[in-house]
């Protein structure tokens, strides 16, 4: 057989200009720049329906989704419908990576939403990045997003550092002699939980509240009983806990009630704000009370939008208005952001939408006000603390904020 | 101090009755027909999941339950393996009971999923969260009740192994599948039914793990790494090795937790690789388990 030399050449010099020519043509797709159609607005987006933060990727799930019907029920995005791309990350970080090049680059997708958790939103901002994508999302809030500095970042939520500010702020306003003089601060090693914890514990210990624990714990730990009896024998009287979802602070509680013991306070990270999955997980009603957790949005949330979207939620998904996660809300809320600032731009540009976020314009959402500063974080939302009181998750603090009612202090003993 | 260490070797030795629980099946499914069955996990969380259908729906004590929960899981196991693994021979049949085992990992998490969704539940029943004060500190009732499960099944399986004529039939194909045939013994009856054993004891782990955490139908993952590492430092194939290995591994866990609790998952581990380094065949070896 006789070869080819130069018809080989040729091949291998045509093939590189072809494959030179689709890497350039990606690098420079521009976030959403293809020009507009009659067809639907296609958003992509990576969630964790499987995997350990399937609880919370399957109810931003059903926020976006939520959203999506509102928004085609009122005419869609300048007048062309919407339309979601899912895919599912197993809550892994590689995999996240994957979804966003995936939908970005094959699927070419219009615009992205944001996953769920800061470890899987932070290196899926870089890909958005990469290819020039205004990244709206809304459980990006800690440190490692944040620091970051990418400035197609956008955090509709609250940062959370300062979620537990409202907690600290009360401790302060209180009569020494009702001060807890106590704490304990356990916290999983997880970019959510320990910034927050660590700062409140930074700003009780000046007021003379002696720490008596404070310690990092793995994440993955699938057994809390030895953490929770070593603090439980210091007895702390505010129990400050870094949880990132229910089975953590469940595991903390229920270590509790066995070796008899009982904070005045204790508030936890993330767990309690899941409804009637943390309800259930602990046992009922009776365990859940004077349990506290920080958060930007309830159920209850006194805003018509906000009050719309839980009916809503009930009425597509059944049970109870108090059983609404809050992460339905983040989501919902990413939706509305993104569409404001498509309206606003008549366009989905990513630079053109990344500018106008950036251009300190204040947005509304059914969290409250949105506003964006350098590096994406919304320094208009405002923390609120929200306690379990006799089956009813409330908005305790800050004590002087519309909707807010008496804290429950101290707190109840355990039911059973 | 001395309070905090007595307590934490407390919740070790209690916290490795329920690994064990967990583990049991494991090590004998291993022990028996050399399957990694890297579905134990997932039905570890199936019998928690059985166990809430019971507790939740029927109002069925989980104690109680497990008379009903633990037949349920062996039928599930043999018709596991009598549907996935019998079939897998040759070269290639450890591979591909791994593939296999997998697969069943993934239907029973999707069935779980379609079933109760991926909100967190957990089971109570009025023991779960009491505790007994001894020795100067609380030991939870759930735990304690678990421990004493462990030993029973651990003898329970004993003297289905070294006291029946199954048990015989079992060793005998553990030693050597091809000359338990020529004496007449039925291997693929023996081995459907020791799955199946290996299944239903995963249906009292279900329970208890269940009753110690809440959990999803996702919560198998987090355990299938534990449970492989503690069979493997018991010596794969030795139930009562798996209960000491256990306490071992969840003791010195329970202890790092005390100073420094971020490391636990890493001593965790790698005690398994220090002891594995003197003793490559786990603490109770495999040959010495079947030579028994």
């Amino acid at each position: 057989m006789r070869s080819h030399p130069h018809r080989a050449r040729y091949l291998a010099l045509g093939t590189t200009a072809l494959l030179a020519a689709a890497l350039i043509a990606g690098c420079s797709s521009g976030g959403g720049s293809k020009p507009s159609s009659s067809g639907p607005i296609i958003i992509g987006t990576s969630l964790s329906l499987t995997g350990d933060f399937s609880t919370d990727g399957i109810a931003f799930e059903k926020g976006y989704e939520l959203w999506v019907h509102d928004i085609n029920a009122h005419g869609g995005i300048m007048g062309r419908k919407v339309q979601l791309d899912i895919l599912n990350d197993n809550s892994s970080q590689t995999q996240v990576v994957t979804n966003y090049t995936d939908l970005i680059n094959v699927k070419h997708v219009d615009l992205t939403f944001g996953p769920f958790s800061s470890l899987l939103t932070a290196p899926a901002a870089e890909v958005a990045h990469r290819y020039n994508f205004a990244f709206i999302e809304g459980a990006g809030g800690s440190p490692l997003v944040f620091g970051e500095k990418l400035p197609d970042v956008f955090d509709v939520a609250l940062p959370v550092a300062n979620e537990l500010d409202p907690f600290v702020n009360w401790i302060k306003s209180l009569p020494a002699s009702q001060r807890p003089t106590t704490a304990a601060y356990p916290m999983a090693n997880d970019p959510f939980a320990t910034p927050q914890v660590q700062l409140a514990q930074s700003e009780l210990q000046p007021l003379g509240i002696k720490t008596l624990y404070s310690k990092i714990f793995p994440e993955e730990e699938p057994d809390y009983l030895p953490n929770a009896d070593i603090v439980a024998g210091k007895k702390p009287q505010a129990v400050i806990l870094g949880s990132v979802d229910v089975p953590t602070v469940a595991a903390f509680m229920k270590g509790f009630e066995e070796q008899h013991y009982n904070p005045k306070v204790f508030v936890a990270a993330a767990g309690p704000d899941q409804g009637s999955a943390f309800e259930s997980a602990v046992g009922g009603p009776g365990n859940a009370n004077g349990m506290m957790v920080p958060d930007a949005w309830y159920p209850g949330y006194p805003s018509a939008t906000s009050q719309a979207m839980v009916n809503e939620y009930v009425a597509k998904y059944g049970g109870t208005a108090s059983g609404v996660n809050a992460d339905v809300a983040e989501a919902y809320s990413v939706g509305e952001v993104t569409a404001q600032a498509v309206e606003a731009t008549h366009s989905l540009s990513g630079p053109k939408l990344i500018a106008y976020l950036h251009s300190g314009v204040t947005l509304t959402s059914v969290e409250g006000p949105v506003s964006f500063n350098s590096i994406g974080e919304n320094v208009k939302a405002i923390a609120f603390i929200f306690q379990w009181q006799n089956g009813k998750f409330v908005q305790v603090l800050p004590t002087t904020a519309t909707g807010s009612v008496p804290i429950l202090y101290p707190k109840t003993n355990w039911s059973s | 101090m001395g309070t905090e260490i007595a307590h934490a070797i407390a919740d070790g030795i209690l916290g490795g009755g329920v690994y064990a629980l967990m583990a049991a099946g494991l090590t004998l499914v291993f022990g028996v027909l050399d399957i990694i069955n890297v579905a134990q996990g997932i039905l570890v969380v199936l019998g928690a999941y059985l166990s809430y259908v019971l507790s939740v729906h029927l109002h069925i004590d989980l104690l109680v339950g497990l008379l009903i929960t633990v037949p349920a899981m062996f039928v599930i196991g043999v018709v596991i393996y009598w549907l996935f693994i019998r079939t897998l021979r040759g070269a290639e049949r450890t591979s591909m009971t791994l593939l296999a085992c997998f697969a069943v990992a993934l239907i029973i998490e999707g069935v779980l999923y379609r079933e109760f969704g991926s909100n967190y539940v957990s089971l109570n029943a009025w023991y779960v969260n009491q505790s007994v004060h001894i020795l100067g500190f609380y030991l939870a009732d759930i735990y304690l009740i678990g421990f004493g499960l462990a030993v029973a099944a651990v003898v329970v399986l004993y003297l289905i192994l070294y006291r029946t004529t199954f048990g015989r039939a079992v060793r005998a194909t553990m030693q050597n599948q091809t000359a338990a045939r020529l004496i007449g013994i039925d291997v693929n009856r023996v081995a459907a039914l020791t799955f199946g054993i290996g299944v239903a004891v995963t249906a009292i782990g279900g329970m208890v793990y269940g009753s110690i955490t809440s959990f999803t139908p996702n919560s198998g993952y987090d355990l299938i790494s534990r449970l492989l590492a503690i069979v493997i430092l018991a010596g794969m194939g030795s139930i009562g090795g798996a209960l000491a290995a256990a306490v071992f591994m969840t003791t010195i866990e329970a202890l790092v937790d005390i100073w420094q609790p971020d490391w636990s998952i890493v001593v965790f581990y790698l005690a398994m690789v220090i002891v594995l380094t003197f003793r490559p065949q786990g603490l109770f070896g495999r040959h010495a388990v079947r030579a028994q």
